[in-house]
């Protein structure tokens, strides 16, 4: 799917370990820093246009690849 | 200007400012020795300086070796375009806020450009010069050990980012090769003017926006209500100085986080998230629930994330309107392979 594509090419820049299953926790070897998770939530907001909202920022909706497709048709279901 | 606001980066011209005479006219130059005095005086203190001239640059960064005083300047900007674009592409460089930023230039026509453009930054005439260590603005409330070594510290940082921009693999694993040490421990006497430094100087990274002065911060390091803890980071290019501050309220039964603050300089490295995540280990340990202050600010959302991703979740508002965050200290990470933690006085 095309979301996933877009979301993997955006994570490559970042996470070491690239070749994540879509239902992998992201985190779950390291942490993340704060300007990777600001990076990753302006990228969603700019290439979906969607508007992440602070009730959105829940560590469970970025945690997989899945997760964060989810949460971005969610988004745009109810733009 | 808000007459408060203390400048951290001076601007300045070359030609008829910190010499007499025009280099593009192959004039003999000669240095003004006040104003070389007036830069050796700002740096002690820690104010930043950078070049705005319109000039060849190899030309002009030769004769400032010359006059050995090149490593007084970061990001010089020495081209033909024009001064106010200069003085913005070096606050986006240095990621300080152009309102703290002075410019020193003989030409009022320069001036007036340049207040044009950005209203905030503080115009100085160059024959003004010997007047400005005595401006107000210019006196920072402490100089720190931080402080004198922020020139070195911004130049190492120079370094970095260029070998960050060559780096062509992840993000991630560039840290890798940084080796970093990350220093945590509790705040002592020799630290609290750095500390109050801190608050004063970071806006983006401040999680409530609170500021303490001098005599709150040792009472609450002094506190047995308090805990004060201050970050520090090194790597292979050398210090970054001082560069967290985490205070938070304890009881018997609870954490709770009044100030987790970093300095700008550190955001990509990650140290926000290893001090959340030594909070969350020791909170765990001493068998406490673990709450966090947020007042959401125009430059913070940063901090709201970071929270987030590191498992808090809002459970509501207190009396004064502040946003509460819980942990419930579950699945607390490890510290990333690729720092090296010196943890010391964590009981």
């Amino acid at each position: 799917m095309e979301t996933t594509v877009k979301i993997r090419e955006f994570l490559e820049k970042f996470i070491r370990d690239a070749d994540v299953a879509d239902d992998e926790d992201l985190f779950a070897t390291g942490l993340v820093t704060s300007l990777f998770a600001m990076h990753l939530v302006l990228f969603l907001e700019k290439e979906f246009g969607v508007k992440v909202d602070n009730r959105d920022l829940d560590f469970d909706n970025f945690r997989t690849i899945n997760a964060i497709v989810a949460l971005i048709e969610k988004k745009r279901a109810t733009a | 200007m808000a007459k408060e606001q203390k400048i951290k980066c001076v601007v300045w011209d070359l030609d008829n400012t910190l010499w007499d005479g025009i280099l593009a006219e192959n004039d003999q130059l000669l240095l003004r020795e006040n104003v070389v005095r007036v830069i050796r005086i700002l740096d002690e203190r820690g104010i930043l300086q950078s070049i705005a001239s319109r000039n060849d640059r190899d030309a002009a960064l030769a004769r400032l070796q010359a006059f050995g005083l090149e490593a007084f300047f970061l990001y010089p900007q020495i081209h033909w375009d024009s001064k106010a674009d200069s003085i913005a592409r070096i606050a986006k460089t240095l990621n300080i806020g152009i309102n703290t930023f002075a410019f020193v230039d003989d030409q009022p026509f320069e001036r007036d450009e340049v207040r044009f453009a950005h209203p905030e930054v503080l115009c100085i005439d160059a024959a003004e010069v010997d007047g400005i260590p005595d401006l107000p603005a210019m006196m920072p409330r402490f100089i720190t050990d931080d402080s004198r070594q922020r020139r070195a510290m911004y130049r190492s940082d120079q370094l970095r980012n260029e070998q960050e921009a060559e780096f062509t693999g992840p993000k991630e694993a560039f840290l890798a090769t940084l080796e970093m040490e990350v220093t945590i421990a509790p705040a002592v006497e020799e630290d609290l003017q750095r500390a109050e430094e801190l608050t004063v100087r970071t806006n983006q990274l401040n999680a409530t926006g609170y500021t303490y002065g001098y005599e709150e911060l040792r009472a609450f390091s002094q506190s047995p209500d308090h805990r004060l803890w201050i970050a520090g980071l090194d790597d292979k290019y050398g210090t970054y100085g001082k560069i967290g501050l985490v205070l938070m309220e304890t009881s018997a039964d609870a954490w709770v986080i009044k100030l987790l603050l970093m300095s700008c300089r550190v955001m990509a490295r990650g140290v926000g998230s290893i001090l959340i995540s030594l909070i969350r280990q020791q909170a765990s340990k001493h068998g406490v629930r673990l709450l966090a202050e947020f007042v959401p600010t125009e430059r913070n959302r940063m901090m709201y994330i970071t929270y987030k991703f590191a498992g808090f979740k809002e459970i509501g508002e207190d009396e004064r309107g502040v946003t509460l965050l819980e942990n419930d200290l579950s699945r607390i990470p490890p510290f990333p392979e690729y720092v090296r933690m010196r943890l010391t006085g964590m009981a």
